[in-house]
């Protein structure tokens, strides 16, 4: 958890990725951010996030990208 | 011969009242609509006085935006397009610039056009639509209109940190959206999913085509643009078979494994702009459409839109270019080496634009217009401008034009033009910055920037988010104890590409 929130920080250093869960619904993230953070975490969690898991659900919070992230390594 | 863009929508009009011109999905105008409500904002600003003037036009992504350009039009004045995401102090060198006195917004941008401090008069979009339209007003000034009057002004990107306001007139945008159809073949079926922002000269294929031949235009919300599956949906539930779109908005679906899911089902057109499309992504966009025609875009906002069209006619491999083609009719390129010569087939030249397409150059900014809008070198006998755009490219051996790179530190990111030294501008101008280097990694698309100074990396982020556009925000920063330069005392930007 702490890896992805420091991808997510590097990208947004004023926002409180630990509690904020409202990524998507306040316009936080954006196309430049789901694009970096997919490819920011195929490097760093050898997982990849097929079109199907990019849904505003899974990028909302930090929590609930990271449970996604853990589902797909589950699969692997 | 038309000399007045509107005469599109004046035929239409006539022809399929109430068909759809535009929607986002949720709201819709018809063509009826759009002429009702955009007569009526021309007849709003002549009742004030406002003839001849920049009328900024303030509001979200909707279908009443592009009446509003309209409207604009119709009162004998040139709009300018600001955008929600634009940040204060962009939005502030953009109204210096222009000097307005009317801003037309809507519910959510009035509060803002208050708080900036506009010094206009900032007016709701709602209530100027109702006002009692003059017809014979209007016909007074659609008959001094000239096809050499602007009507917009769109801002782009500035190396010395102040946007560039590009001036276009009626002729070069009759001029471009008659070729541009010509050459793609658009017709009263075609059903858009407009991608661009509108403030951006881009979106002018859809607005405009869709006037021209009664076609109907979806302006997609941007937040779809992040999410594949839906967007792909979208596409397909409202049958949208014709789409422009930059690079980076297509290899967002095909490079995340979307067309497992699902496939787009009508688009027939689909053509790309702005960058060199990656092949391996263009090869899965075949794969799973294969009956479209695909057609790559090339063009500067300076020679209005687009001017050169590949319609892709044979394979690509990955490693291959696919060439940009050649220019729309009554448009011509000239290639021209260091000396100003034309450079022999081949050979690497700067990509310059000749012909009525060509805008009117930067508003209020003669010094910067006459570096680039220049006489013809090859041509000493009588006046005609030609506009340098900077860009590099070359004949490959079928004759095709090819693309290859920027001359300068431009650069394009996930579709928007950007020049890194605008970039640098900004961080310059803040205080405890001693010096700041952009550099652009191409591998990974983002924009980096190095500088020294006494903040950290978290408050020059939040400094910068007032001052740049989003898509203007470096991707990663980091601070550097010095900043190399080259020997004459130039920012060595080879060393900070070393570093990154």
């Amino acid at each position: 958890m702490e890896e992805l929130i420091e991808i997510l920080t590097n990208l947004h250093p004023d926002v409180d990725f630990e509690t904020c869960d409202t990524l998507v619904d306040d316009k936080i993230l954006d196309s430049f951010d789901i694009v970096t953070i997919i490819s920011e975490v195929a490097e760093a969690f050898d997982v990849t996030i097929s079109a199907k898991y990019i849904l505003p659900k899974n990028f909302n919070s930090a929590r609930a990208l990271y449970d996604l992230i853990q589902k797909l390594e589950d699969e692997e | 011969m038309q000399t007045h863009i509107l005469d599109y929508l004046i035929e239409t009009v006539q022809r399929t009242p109430e068909k759809m011109a535009y929607s986002d999905g949720t709201d819709e105008l018809c063509f009826r609509e759009v002429y009702e409500q955009s007569r009526s904002i021309g007849t709003f600003l002549s009742n004030n006085g406002v003839y001849k003037e920049p009328v900024v036009i303030f509001m979200n992504k909707h279908p009443k935006m592009a009446a509003a350009f309209y409207g604009t039009i119709f009162g004998g004045n040139y709009y300018v397009p600001i955008d929600v995401e634009m940040p204060e102090g962009r939005i502030h060198l953009i109204l210096e610039n222009i000097a307005a006195r009317i801003m037309i917004c809507d519910d959510t941008t009035l509060p803002i056009a208050e708080k900036i401090g506009f010094e206009g008069r900032a007016v709701l979009y709602d209530e100027v639509c109702r006002t009692q339209v003059k017809e014979e007003v209007l016909q007074a000034i659609y008959d001094r209109a000239l096809d050499t009057d602007p009507i917009y002004i769109v801002f782009t990107s500035g190396s010395t940190g102040v946007p560039k306001g590009v001036t276009a007139c009626h002729r070069s945008v009759i001029d471009y959206i008659e070729h541009l159809t010509e050459a793609l073949e658009f017709d009263e079926d075609t059903i858009f999913g407009n991608q661009a922002p509108l403030y951006m000269d881009a979106c002018l294929r859809e607005l405009l085509v869709t006037i021209k031949f009664g076609a109907s235009a979806y302006l997609i919300p941007k937040e779809l643009f992040m999410f594949p599956v839906k967007l792909v949906e979208y596409m397909n539930q409202y049958r949208i078979n014709t789409v422009c779109w930059v690079v980076s908005a297509l290899t967002m679906i095909s490079a995340f494994g979307t067309f497992e899911t699902v496939v787009p089902q009508y688009l027939r057109l689909i053509a790309f702009v702005s960058e060199a499309f990656p092949v391996k992504q263009f090869n899965k966009w075949r794969k799973a459409v294969p009956d479209a025609v695909y057609v790559n875009l090339y063009g500067p906002t300076e020679g209005t839109g687009v001017c050169c069209y590949y319609k892709v006619d044979r394979d690509f491999e990955p490693g291959d270019v696919i060439p940009i083609g050649k220019p729309f009719r009554n448009t011509q390129i000239l290639l021209l080496d260091e000396h100003d010569q034309s450079a022999t087939p081949g050979e690497p030249g700067e990509i310059c634009i000749r012909g009525a397409s060509l805008t009117l150059g930067y508003y209020n900014d003669p010094e910067r217009t006459r570096e680039v809008f220049v006489q013809n070198p090859l041509n000493p006998f009588y006046s005609e401008l030609i506009y340098r755009t900077g860009d590099l490219g070359r004949l490959n051996e079928r004759g095709e034009l090819e693309f290859i790179s920027r001359r300068d530190y431009q650069v394009k990111h996930m579709g928007h033009r950007i020049e890194l030294g605008e970039i640098e501008a900004n961080v310059n101008m803040l205080d405890d910055i001693k010096s700041a280097g952009c550099v652009y990694d191409k591998e990974r698309s983002k924009i980096v920037l190095f500088y020294t100074g006494g903040i950290n990396e978290k408050e020059l982020t939040v400094c910068l988010k007032e001052k740049l556009p989003r898509y203007m925000m470096p991707s990663r920063i980091i601070r550097l104890s010095e900043m190399p330069y080259t020997a004459n005392g130039k920012l060595d930007r080879l060393t900070l590409l070393q570093k990154i």
